[in-house]
């Protein structure tokens, strides 16, 4: 062996390593694919030696070729050889190579599982950190199931090294598997707290990137945070938590008030430049969720903008960008503050580099306002002219037209202006953005009517210089433009000047060479035309020029009709026909004009893109109502179901409607009013009851603008928009005199009442447009909102995480951790038994949980013991005085850590009330300091009225609660520590299994136990509930068992049984047996007969229970079955020992073949239309309980998910270890409960519903 | 979060590559390629961010990056992350390698990227931020390597190379 190694190693030094391997590709610049390829020849020839650092050497130069871009996936296997070397060398050389190439769709990532978790307990806290750095590459959902107990355990380890990879690493697994969530969140709040501060650290950044995607069930952590925030020193996890705070204050106003002021004061105190701008960015954000101002609103605003403008001004172009990206946040709520920093924003626009450009650029987009539009635009269009790039310039151009057209042209008063703008931007050169002003045209000729003679001149004066626009191949791009020019030069034709000018340059031969879909509106548009010459040569004496506009269309017309494009072709010959037949009939001087005219009737009026989609039901119409008499219900199976589940699906989207109709109709009149008031366009009952406020110091604010005469490339004929400028200065003076006219007249008759806006700037409204147009709005159906309906994407990891953790912790709904829950542990899957001693070193790993639960238990007993009996006392107490929420909190941080160990075993009922959420409450309610007794004694800020018997207690403990919690939480982590450090002995391991059977029973025995059940409320609470049935029992023993299907292979379900020793005796060598069927067969270990009992892998002392698992593989499992077996054990007592036995049936019922599976409604939808699934239904009576219990209980003893519930209609769905969808819809009416249910296996669903109406006959 | 971490020269030649989500290793070079692009065009005094979404999917990223000598250093991270907070963590990132490798040049990434490996992987964590104190870095860097050392054979010492 020896020998082996020293001669592996010297054939090493033969070898590559990745040091030659690199010289070598270097040296081969010429054929480095040809020198790699016989690289990977050699590599592939070292990985099938036998020597591990052989092996790893080979695979440390595949890492160097995947950044390469080669694909060394073939080597899987060989990496993860390596990875499970025992040198840590080799390991991470391994571990390296696999988070550089593993993925979820690596298959031999299912051998790694073994490894990992192997590396993760190492001694070496070396080999557990490069495993958790690796893992956190590569975790998939399998290795997330299987690991995140072991991770788990990591988080408490003594080595804050790997405590904080190990909450790191955590996010990876929520991501792939978030059922472990809940679980394992009262651990990593914990964390928060840890002295480590790379923990802490860690910690944060967790839950901040949890709290980003799902922000309100983060919400209750925020007192927390504060604590942090205002106690931490370390800047990385300060910016973590202020950015937390950005997401969270828009769900919470009042955290925003609470906030403002430490984290101005971390404004002024910081010098860290990140830091500060982080904080600058959450009071921006704490401001914009602020709707209603507080009194020093504008204060912090004022500081904001004011730090920004110190970051805009630094020569550090990273400051400055990011000044400006911020600058633009306060834009959207507070655009008033910005805009006085106008002169720095277009100083920023001359800045050499381009991402601050757009910056700013984003920044005047909102800074816009009637009254300075015209002047920026013009600023932007001397920097289109001097951009150099095109990509800058498209950019400007497309700000332009944005800024302009932003919210239905609100800003733009003067039509012709910016009609002229367009007109002008058709000149710039290389612009790929044609179809945007060609769009822009149309868009203000349709809806702007009053502006259509301006455009249509324009426009033929565009058409008319149309070479000037396809002279050059280059400015293709802008050639869109013509097929706007021509459009509305045709549909707006009576407009016309001269449509016979027109008309001819539209059948010019270069037309030919434009596209064929401009050649096509062309040709169409020249038919127009041909209508409005006729008609306004109509009843003139001579035809001559009617006749001859004819004649041009006959004879320029044929050039089209040869086009190659199908569409121009067919258009042309078309009306090159009716030209034809029209000019028959001239000649024979018949009036055609009507006829032709009438061809192009009718007003085109744009529609909105969702119209059709935003009809709303209208009143009085029900959708669910039944046009004819429902069927009756004697009516065939299959049918009903179906018609019950189309019926279902509309009703979901009823509610809905009738909601909106209600207050959102009130909202959008609102929204509307406040629309038509911004609009200049419309036409208000009183428009000068609004602008008489007007006085001469406003016209300082309107910008004097020069004419610039030397524009260049000056076409000829065209308007230029700079002229507007001076037009419309003058023109709003004059306004603006007549203004004050009137308002003279008006003071003296009302002397106070103008004054007060004397002062003031000009506003927005006393602007008024050049002519009153009318702006025709896209058509739209009543009540229709134009907003998108926001479809989240289905695919996001993150939806899966939106898991409500309050209530883990407490809240309203308490939801504690169900079964199904519980991380999965190692021994569920498919080993079997093994020889008690062996299984008791296998199982003390990854049971983790339960251990460290016992383990504490027996420590912490009288201790904990102590507690309990205190807070049961005290929770008695609440009970008696009726339960006051705002005591509730000051408990909470001690009990939370017991909490949290419990709900890891077994589902605990329901505890306690809203605390979490008073707690936040009353944080937020009040000012940081402890409150006085006064405070807290007025109900008024308390959620529920405060009776009085608990007054006197709750302030108290409220003041008391930061001292209290601290030593508390330490203790906690102390008692882990010690724990961790115990041998894992099998005789606590039995104490526990104790433990835990007995946990189970309180359960059963139906909350003898008020600890457990907490304290009541109006909302009924679960009852409790156990899956845990009994299997068998005499005078020595009792057996309790629950079946769960193994998710992992579709054959196979796992019956727990609990053994509880009930006699003075010892109960040893027991052996468990089952009498298989074809169907069922408990699995043995190998090389056992078929016949062969599995020995149960304890003994059990008196009075002490414990639990086994056994795995049966299954074939069908449509149908429950029963299976008889025998239980023999040997009673030992002091003097004697007997052998006994017990005989048992074991059922397997349907429902224990399903799994708790979640889905998505939209998923759940898919299911249902698909039509695969056979339906059944079931009725039960006199159901007397609440719908969340019997949704509870359908959850909990048939292992189904609710998909969606409303009101008393619930979806629920569950998944069968093979696969079967079962979807079941649940519907109560006064103690009549309907359960209609579709499945793909009939039979099974018939099995399923049997069973769910046992589990409720029973109750 | 951080998405990927990219080194590469002034050729655009990948000295490391870090991705934090999965890709082929064809869109790993196209992404190398076009960060590359985007970012040896810029002009040096201009700011360090690049609103590069298309990249890496998910719109709301940003490239954020620094040029050292011949080298640039490349994070592409979302919005989760404060942007001068990279930029210090990539200095802190420069600078730890700059102790480990004794004046850090492009020849120490070139033949070591598996060091270079090491270390990155002791401050970033499945594109979390681990660690940014250079000194606790350090440590563990050390510390494995001495690890690493102890466990060589006679026969294997590795040879240095420059």
């Amino acid at each position: 062996m020896a020998l082996k190694i020293v001669k592996g190693s010297i054939d090493r030094m033969f070898d590559k390593n990745l040091q030659d391997l690199v010289r070598g590709i270097r040296n081969h610049k010429e054929d480095e694919a040809k020198y790699i390829s016989t690289c990977i020849d050699e590599i592939k020839q070292e990985l099938k030696q036998d020597n591990i650092a052989v092996k790893a050497n080979a695979v440390c130069k595949l890492t160097y070729l995947q950044m390469l871009g080669y694909d060394v996936s073939w080597a899987a296997f060989n990496i993860v050889e390596v990875m499970s070397s025992s040198k840590f060398t080799y390991k991470r050389i391994g571990y390296l190579a696999a988070s550089q190439c593993f993925h979820e769709g690596t298959d031999v990532i299912m051998l790694t599982t073994n490894q990992i978790r192997k590396d993760l307990s190492s001694p070496n806290q070396y080999d557990t950190g490069v495993a958790l750095t690796g893992l956190s590459c590569f975790v998939t959902p399998d290795l997330a199931r299987d690991l995140a107990n072991d991770i788990m355990t990591l988080m408490s380890h003594t080595k804050p090294y790997i405590r904080k990879k190990a909450v790191l690493i955590m996010y990876k697994v929520f991501l792939k598997y978030p059922e472990s969530l809940r679980p394992a969140f009262p651990r990593l709040k914990e964390k928060l707290e840890d002295p480590d501060p790379g923990v802490q650290s860690a910690a944060v950044n967790v839950i901040c990137e949890l709290a980003r995607r799902n922000p309100k069930n983060y919400l209750s952590l925020a007192p927390l945070f504060f604590k942090l925030m205002t106690s931490s020193t370390n800047n990385w996890v300060l910016i973590k938590i202020i950015k937390l705070f950005g997401a969270l204050t828009p769900l919470e106003p009042r955290l925003g008030k609470k906030l403002i002021e430490p984290l101005t004061n971390l404004i002024h105190s910081t010098s860290a430049m990140s830091l500060l701008y982080e904080c600058v960015n959450t009071v921006i954000a704490v401001l914009i969720s602020l709707s209603s101002g507080m009194p020093n609103h504008s204060a912090s605003i004022q500081l904001c903008v004011q730090k920004l403008r110190i970051l805009i001004e630094d020569s550090d172009q990273n400051l400055k960008y990011l000044g400006l990206l911020a600058m633009s946040k306060i834009l959207k709520t507070h655009p008033k503050s910005v805009q006085s920093h106008k002169d720095l924003i277009l100083q920023c626009l001359d800045d050499k580099d381009e991402s601050i450009r757009l910056r700013a650029l984003d920044l005047l987009y909102g800074m816009v306002s009637k009254k300075n539009l015209m002047e920026i635009v013009k600023k932007l269009m001397l920097h289109v002219d001097k951009a150099e790039g095109t990509t800058y310039r498209d950019e400007l151009l497309t700000k332009i037209i944005d800024i302009c057209s932003q919210s239905n042209y609100q800003y733009i008063t003067n039509f012709e202006w910016y009609i002229s703008i367009l007109v002008e931007l058709t000149r710039l050169e290389g612009t790929r953005h044609g179809h945007l002003i060609a769009s822009q045209m149309l868009d203000v000729a349709i809806r702007v009517k009053a502006i259509r003679a301006f455009a249509v001149a324009q426009m033929a004066m565009l058409l008319d210089n149309a070479h000037l626009l396809t002279g050059n191949m280059q400015r293709n791009g802008i050639c869109e433009v013509l097929y706007a020019a021509a459009w509305i030069c045709g549909e707006f034709s009576e407009h016309l000047e001269d449509p016979n000018q027109t008309l001819e340059a539209m059948l010019r031969p270069k037309v030919a060479t434009l596209p064929g879909h401009i050649q096509a509106v062309y040709v169409q548009n020249a038919a127009k035309l041909f209508a409005t010459v006729l008609r306004k040569h109509e009843g003139a004496t001579d035809s001559q020029a009617a006749q001859e506009t004819s004649q041009l269309l006959v004879e320029r017309l044929p050039l089209f009709v040869q086009s190659a494009n199908l569409e121009v072709q067919e258009r042309a010959s078309c009306i090159l026909q009716l030209v034809k037949y029209i000019q028959k009939l001239q000649q024979k001087d018949v009036e055609v004009a009507e006829e032709v005219s009438a061809l192009f009737a009718g007003e085109l009026n744009p529609v909105a893109p969702k119209a059709q989609k935003k009809v709303p039901v209208p009143e009085g119409l029900d959708l669910d109502a039944w046009i004819n008499e429902p069927p009756s219900e004697s009516e065939s199976e299959d049918e009903k179901p179906k018609a019950v589940f189309a019926k279902e699906e509309t009703k979901h989207s009823r509610p809905r409607h009738t909601e909106v109709d209600e207050k959102e109709l009130a909202r959008r009149r609102e929204a509307r009013k406040q629309e038509q008031a911004n609009n200049p366009f419309y036409i208000k009952s009183s428009p000068s009851s609004q602008k008489v406020y007007q006085d001469a110091p406003g016209v300082e604010h309107i910008p004097v603008v020069q004419i610039d005469l030397s524009v260049p490339l000056k076409v000829p004929g065209m308007p230029m928009s700079d002229q507007y400028l001076k037009l419309e200065e003058e023109r709003r003076q004059k306004e603006k005199a007549e203004k004050k006219k009137k308002e003279k007249k008006k003071k003296r008759e009302k002397h106070g009442k103008g004054k007060k806006h004397d002062s003031g700037p000009e506003s927005e409204e006393d602007i008024t447009p050049a002519h009153h147009v009318d702006i025709v709005t896209e058509e739209m159906p009543e009540n229709a909102l134009p907003s998108d309906d926001d479809d989240k994407d289905p695919n996001d990891p993150h939806k899966a995480l939106d898991i409500d953790l309050d209530n883990l912790l407490s809240g309203t709904n308490c939801r504690p951790l169900a079964d199904t829950e519980k991380l999965p542990v190692r021994t569920h899957r498919s080993e079997p038994l093994k020889s008690p001693g062996e299984d008791g070193d296998v199982e003390s790993v990854p049971q983790e949980p339960k251990k460290r639960s016992s383990k504490e238990k027996k420590e912490k007993k009288k201790d904990k013991d102590k507690d309990r009996k205190k807070s049961k006392e005290e929770k008695k107490k609440k009970k008696k005085h009726k339960h006051d929420a705002e005591d509730e909190p000051a408990e909470l941080p001690a009990e939370e850590p017991v909490k949290s160990e419990e709900t890891n075993e077994v589902a605990t009922p329901p505890t306690s009330t809203s605390a979490e959420a008073s707690d936040l409450d009353f944080w937020l309610s009040s000012t940081p300091v402890a409150p006085t007794a006064k405070e807290v004694a007025a109900p008024a800020p308390a959620p529920a009225p405060a009776p009085e018997t608990s007054l006197a207690a709750a302030p108290d403990s409220e003041a008391d609660e930061p001292k209290d919690a601290e030593p508390e939480e330490v203790k906690c982590s102390k008692h882990k520590k010690k724990k961790q450090k115990k041998e894992k002995e099998k005789e606590e391991k039995k104490e526990k299994k104790k433990k835990r059977h007995h946990h189970h029973h309180h359960h059963s025995d139906g909350g003898e136990d008020s600890v457990q059940n907490g304290t009541m409320e109006e909302e009924e609470p679960l009852p409790p509930m156990s899956n845990y049935c009994l299997l068998a029992e005499n005078s020595y023993i009792k057996m309790v068992y629950d079946i769960q299907g193994n998710l992992q292979d579709g054959s196979q379900v796992v019956v727990s049984v609990i053994f509880e020793n009930k006699s003075d005796s010892f109960l040893k060598s027991m052996e468990f047996n089952v009498l298989d069927s074809l169907n069922s067969k408990l699995q043995r270990p190998e090389g056992a007969g078929p016949h062969d009992g599995l020995v149960v892998p304890f003994q059990l002392p008196p009075g002490v229970s414990n639990e086994a698992r056994f795995i049966f593989s299954v074939q069908s499992i449509v149908m429950p079955q029963k299976l008889k077996g025998t239980l023999t054990f040997i009673v030992k007592s002091e003097d004697s020992s007997t052998h006994e036995k017990l005989d048992f049936k074991l059922h397997f019922t349907c429902t224990s073949y399903l799994i708790t599976t979640p889905c998505y409604s939209d998923a759940y939808a898919k299911l249902l239309e698909s039509g695969d699934l056979k339906s059944s239904s079931l009725r039960l009576e006199g159901v007397n309980m609440p719908f969340h219990h019997l949704l509870a209980r359908i959850c909990f003893h048939h292992h189904f998910s609710v998909v969606e519930r409303i009101d008393s209609c619930a979806s629920m769905y569950s998944r069968s270890i093979q696969g079967h969808h079962v979807c079941l819809l649940v519907k109560t009416a006064d103690q009549t409960v309907s359960i209609d249910a579709k499945c793909d296996e009939p039979s099974l669903l018939g099995n399923v519903l049997d069973e769910i109406k046992q589990t409720f006959s029973q109750c | 979060m951080i998405k990927a971490i990219l080194i590469f020269n002034n050729h655009g030649k990948p000295r490391l590559s870090k991705f934090y989500e999965h890709y082929s290793e064809d869109t790993e070079q196209q992404i190398i390629r076009e960060t590359f692009h985007l970012v040896s065009k810029r002009d040096e005094n201009v700011c360090n961010f690049l609103e590069g979404g298309m990249l890496i999917d998910g719109s709301d990223n940003k490239l954020i990056y620094r040029h050292y000598a011949t080298l640039y250093f490349v994070f592409c991270v979302d919005s989760s992350e404060s942007e001068l907070g990279i930029l210090d963590l990539i200095q802190v990132f420069v600078e730890t390698l700059d102790k480990c490798f004794e004046n850090v040049c492009e020849l120490d990434l070139i033949f070591h990227v598996d060091k270079v490996h090491n270390i990155l992987a002791e401050m970033v964590m499945g594109g979390m931020v681990l660690e940014t104190n250079m000194n606790e870095i350090i440590t563990q860097v050390d510390a494995q390597n001495k690890m690493e050392k102890s466990e060589t054979f006679i026969f294997q010492s590795p040879r240095q190379d420059r």
